[in-house]
């Protein structure tokens, strides 16, 4: 604008009245491009390899509907009432047997029943991050724990991971240059099992270790075990916070063993964490929803539930075996990937130079979609990976996806090959939230 | 008086653009039912043709971006249906829809239009790469603006400065397109002329300016509220406000374009407006320019739908009684 222009001093508008009041966490929440690739990804026409819904056609969907309605019958002045902010009791007293499974004695009195485990995030969060502060991480980690410390606007420290989980001797480093900045780490986030995104999981080796370094560096540990108990082989593997009750905050979940439509998950906290969460989850959601608390609690009680997993564990494990099967033709040389032994969800890691971020409309294009591995870094890194996940889509469908991600590879090798660079939207979301699909994408 | 007993939205679709489609497919039929027409939105899918033929609508009003919705295939569809609808006919978004043909088209029609070379992708892997790009900065210059030659809402598109961060320009444009637009860049002021025939014939509603904070108009500052400063009257001198209004009309006229458009310009220093493109289905998001251009007309967005609707249903009509 020119200054001896007529209308040097004109107003403009914004479209948006609110635009100089909001928060300082709310400046990353802007429109992306990759994220409304999402939105082709819905259709039916493009195989998604994107989402990360569990199949809950699956359930015995007669048997939970018949069990729902007498629920209603019975005790609906109960169940569409109010209830206690910690959770249901009697659901509470289930909730140990069902963490039982993975090792764990706990008390009902240190349980807190959250708005699905996300919710548990959020408080834990909440509790203990201050703006600044720093949260250490897998390289990469779940994308929806990035979106919750971007909102409490965490410093989140990536801690490399190989095929073992997370590897003891980077977070030792980790803690030791935020210690020689004069720093510290009030949290290590961390999924052990059957890791989203990577479908990893921590050898019980690592386990102990990771348990010394943080107890000896005061560090408390996040633990968020959403698929513990979704292992393809043998028994389930044993929590973190089985062998700390101290110094492990455990987060539990029914959505991927039962339905993640009722919004139902957990915390397992030492006394002292306990009584601030419930008093933030009251200030956050009042109490954790009834009908919900008390559906499970019934269908726990009523159905023989453990069986139930097994046919998830049977479905999960055919799709991992498709998608495994498919990829080692689709991928091109130089490329690896994880072999998940249970859980969601491989992590295909290109030869250097390939961009799955800026490969992404390609493939939407070619009527496939998955997640950019840059969806899973704080600072949008890691863009040569990407999260294939095979727990929605049909055994064929996941063959027929790999095939188009092949064509897709293809001209991406091709393209690489000519210019002899990666594209550049690669790091396109500076922070706040994560260029990921919202948790309804197939 | 024409009755619409009742219109069809068409919205979604599987482009790239779906997400902005959507949106301005709702902005578009709810300010049809504030005007008092009985609406429905439908995506463009495979259930559409036969939703179509059980249950046709009086007219179609078009709100699906990137191909389909402005390669003029989609209205290919509705003239096969003979359903009237909004907007311009198929060859006429065919012409439109490729950014280097309507750009020659407004050129031979005496406007400017920033110097360009299109290229498909096959001749960078011909021809290699690197010479090929320095061919181009030699011609061009730096800076230059990257762009898929078909697309909108700046997917796949970017400022160049430096002939390294060519290539990855490159790659990003043909992630959305297997044909590049490499454009000079012209430094000015950004405006987009929305043009709009309610049967009266085409008239360049206001000027909006765009001023987005990051300097570029991308994708994040055209869909998030805040991010963008809009004009509305765009700060230009009187006689570059006509010229800009011309420029418009006559891209508009020279493409064949009806009922309504949006010209994207930018007026460099010197006061000359320069043609970047035209869009036949204008953007009707809640920060798109378009109804921007509506409202600072002094018209209400669901009466000018509805009347382009009504126009539409004419213009059948009348092209039934002569046929």
């Amino acid at each position: 604008m020119r200054p001896d222009h007529p209308a040097a001093d004109q107003v403009g508008s914004r479209l948006d009245p609110y635009v100089d009041r909001y928060a300082a966490r709310a400046l990353g929440m802007t429109a992306s491009q990759i994220r409304a690739l999402f939105a082709v990804a819905s259709r039916p026409e493009v195989v998604s390899l994107a989402g990360g819904m569990p199949y809950v056609a699956a359930l015995p969907l007669d048997v939970v509907g018949e069990l729902m309605g007498r629920l209603i019958i019975e005790r609906g002045a109960v169940a569409l009432q109010y209830g206690s902010g910690q959770g249901d009791p009697t659901l509470r007293e289930q909730i140990c047997a069902v963490m039982e499974l993975v090792g764990i004695s706990a008390h009902p009195d240190d349980v807190v029943v959250t708005v699905g485990s996300q919710q548990g995030l959020d408080l834990v969060t909440r509790i203990f991050v201050d703006p600044g502060d720093v949260v250490l991480a897998e390289a990469p980690t779940y994308v929806g724990a990035l979106g919750t410390f971007a909102a409490y606007q965490a410093d989140v420290m990536h801690v490399a991971m190989d095929d073992g989980g997370l590897v003891p001797e980077a977070l030792q480093e980790a803690l030791a240059d935020l210690a020689a900045d004069g720093r510290r780490a009030k949290l290590l986030y961390t999924v052990p099992s059957h890791q989203n995104p990577s479908g990893v999981s921590l050898t019980p080796a690592r386990r102990r270790q990771v348990l010394d370094i943080c107890r000896q560096a005061d560090v408390l540990v996040l633990e968020d075990d959403p698929y513990g108990l979704l292992g393809f082989d043998g028994d389930p593997l044993r929590a973190l916070r089985a062998d700390d009750a101290d110094g492990v905050i455990y987060l539990g979940s029914f959505s991927k063993t039962f339905a993640p439509g009722l919004r139902v998950g957990w915390a397992l906290a030492p006394p002292a964490v306990r009584d601030k969460l419930v008093l933030a989850a009251e200030a956050a959601v009042l109490c954790p929803p009834s009908f919900s608390q008390i559906a499970i609690s019934t269908y726990l009680q009523s159905y023989s539930w453990q069986e139930q997993v097994k046919v998830f564990r049977k479905l999960y494990r055919e799709r991992r075996d498709a998608m495994l099967d498919a990829l080692p033709a689709a991928l091109p040389p130089g490329s690896h990937w994880t072999r998940p032994a249970g859980g969601f969800y491989v992590w295909v890691t290109l030869p250097p130079g390939l961009d799955a971020t800026a490969m992404l409309p390609r493939a939407v294009t070619a009527r496939v979609a998955y997640v950019p591995g840059s969806a899973f870094f704080a600072d949008g890194s890691g863009g040569t990976s990407l999260r294939l996940s095979y727990c929605y889509p049909e055994p064929e469908r996941i063959r027929e996806g790999v095939r188009r991600l092949a064509g897709v590879l293809d001209q991406e090798m091709q393209l690489h090959e000519t210019f002899g660079v990666r594209g550049g939207l690669s790091g396109a979301h500076p922070r706040g939230q994560p260029d990921a699909p919202g948790p309804d994408l197939r | 008086m024409t009755q619409l007993r009742y219109a069809l939205v068409l919205a979604g679709g599987l482009s790239h653009e779906r997400a902005v489609s959507l949106r301005s497919g709702r902005r578009v039929a709810d300010a049809l039912a504030a005007a008092g027409v009985r609406v429905e939105i439908r995506d463009a899918d495979a259930a559409l043709l036969p939703a179509l033929a059980a249950h046709p609508p009086t007219a179609v009003f078009p709100c699906l971006h990137g191909a389909l919705g402005e390669d003029g295939a989609l209205r290919e569809v509705l003239e096969l249906l003979e359903l009237p609808y909004v907007g311009s006919l198929p060859d006429a978004c065919r012409r439109a829809w490729a950014k280097p043909v309507a750009k020659a088209a407004v050129r031979a029609a005496g406007l400017a239009t920033p110097p360009s070379v299109t290229l498909p992708r096959e001749t960078f892997r011909e021809l290699g790469a690197a010479a090929v790009l320095d061919a181009l900065v030699q011609r061009l210059g730096l800076p230059v603006f990257v762009k898929p030659t078909q697309g909108g809402s700046a997917l796949g598109s970017s400022l160049v400065q430096e002939r390294e961060d060519l290539p990855a320009a490159m790659v990003s444009c043909f992630a959305y397109g297997d044909t590049a637009l490499v454009e000079r860049f012209v430094n000015g002021t950004e405006v987009a002329v929305s043009v709009l025939n309610r049967g009266t014939g085409p008239l360049a509603l206001p000027a909006v300016e765009v001023a987005p904070d990051s300097g570029m108009y991308d994708y994040t500052s055209r869909y998030t509220a805040g991010t963008t400063e809009f004009f509305v009257p765009a700060r230009l001198p009187d006689a570059v406000v006509h010229d800009v209004a011309a420029a418009a009309l006559i891209a508009h006229r020279v493409l064949g374009l009806r009922d309504l458009s949006r010209t994207d310009l930018v007026v460099d220093d010197a006061g000359t407006p320069w043609f970047l493109e035209v869009n036949v289905a204008p953007g009707m998001t809640q920060t798109s320019l378009f109804p921007q251009a509506v409202v600072a007309a002094g018209l209400e967005l669901g009466e000018v739908c509805r009347d382009l609707l009504t126009v539409a249903v004419q213009r059948h009509t009348r092209r039934g009684s002569d046929g």
